[in-house]
């Protein structure tokens, strides 16, 4: 009778542990200011090999979240170029992470809109999940040391870039 | 100056035409229909990453472009096998609607037999608990069919002697 009281409690135990693993691992919390990242290796989007968000430590990153079929990644796009080019250097990067595409599709997309920063491919949308994100685009600004200095779950503008990515960057970001 | 073609001769070329899309037509229907029947089951066996659905059942505009890479390869002439492959180098392996048997994803095949058989088991060594349990009541019962004993023979006399019936 004990041994069956034991089983009985041990299974109870085991199905109201699956049920709360279910729910924290559905449960997509998002990166956090002060944060560290998530940086694992992911290939490029050129198929020019593996590429991590590690790489960039040192340098204030942008990390967009982008995919080709999502309407407003393009009308952001020129924009994140556009900043890219007057910051991008020593200090600053923007980084893209085409995500839950297919890399052709994406591969178009970056050649059509002219973007010249470096592009990683997340095709299951892990790294994304990772970071919190619940659709494309997000962006995210890390720090030089990997952790989350600002976000915004949407699309960015020249006007988002200027007054909350800009202020924070250190003031000769435009280096080579 | 060419001769003009004879009626003869108009007659036998438009029966030649007719013949030949008699037997053209059909094969290219056929074609056709094989091919949307081969998109079908492919698109009813991966997933549409984004929307979490069969990709059959997906209109977003990343099951869109979806859609149109598994025809482009279902054009090329890939089989099956190769379209869900080449899914998977996009999309990873979530993009299978079934677990592809190995790894982790084996867990899946593996944990319902493994637990029909606990079950199975459970429920045999339940019914045979039950089983010995009932057979020792019917044993005790048989006791009983023997008969009060004595001593519960002698109090009912002298309950019945009180009442005088």
């Amino acid at each position: 009778m004990r041994v069956r009281s034991i089983i009985a409690v041990l299974v109870a135990v085991a199905i109201v542990g699956l049920l709360v693993y279910g729910l924290v691992s559905k449960g997509n919390s998002r990166l956090a200011v002060g944060e560290a990242a998530p940086s694992p290796s992911l290939p490029k989007l050129d198929e020019s090999g593996s590429g991590s968000l590690k790489e960039y430590r040192g340098k204030w990153v942008l990390v967009n979240f982008w995919a080709s079929w999502c309407i407003p990644c393009r009308d952001e796009a020129p924009d994140l170029e556009k900043f890219q080019q007057e910051h991008g250097g020593q200090n600053f990067t923007v980084v893209g992470i085409d995500t839950q595409d297919l890399s052709d599709d994406g591969t178009k997309f970056a050649k059509q809109y002219g973007l010249t920063y470096p592009q990683l491919h997340d095709g299951n949308g892990d790294n994304g999940h990772e970071f919190g994100t619940t659709g494309v685009p997000e962006n995210y600004l890390l720090e030089p040391n990997g952790k989350l200095a600002w976000d915004e779950p949407g699309p960015v503008d020249a006007k988002i870039l200027s007054e909350h990515v800009a202020p924070l960057l250190p003031p000769n970001s435009k280096e080579s | 100056m060419s001769p003009r073609p004879g009626r003869g001769t108009l007659t036998t070329a438009l029966a030649v035409a007719v013949a030949l899309a008699a037997l053209l037509l059909p094969a290219a229907a056929g074609a056709a229909s094989a091919l949307r029947t081969e998109l079908n089951e492919i698109e009813e066996e991966v997933m549409c990453p984004v929307c979490g659905t069969l990709l059959g059942l997906a209109e977003s505009p990343q099951a869109t472009r979806e859609k149109a890479f598994v025809e482009k390869l279902v054009k090329k002439g890939e089989s099956k096998d190769e379209i869900k492959d080449a899914l998977v180098a996009q999309y990873g392996n979530a993009v299978l609607a079934e677990p592809n048997g190995s790894g982790f994803s084996i867990s899946a095949y593996v944990v319902p037999i493994v637990a029909f058989i606990v079950a199975a088991v459970l429920l045999a060594l339940g019914v045979w608990k039950w089983r010995q349990a009932s057979g020792s009541e019917d044993d005790d019962d048989k006791s009983d069919v023997d008969g009060p004993s004595d001593e519960d023979r002698e109090r009912l006399d002298a309950d019945l002697a009180r009442y005088d019936l």
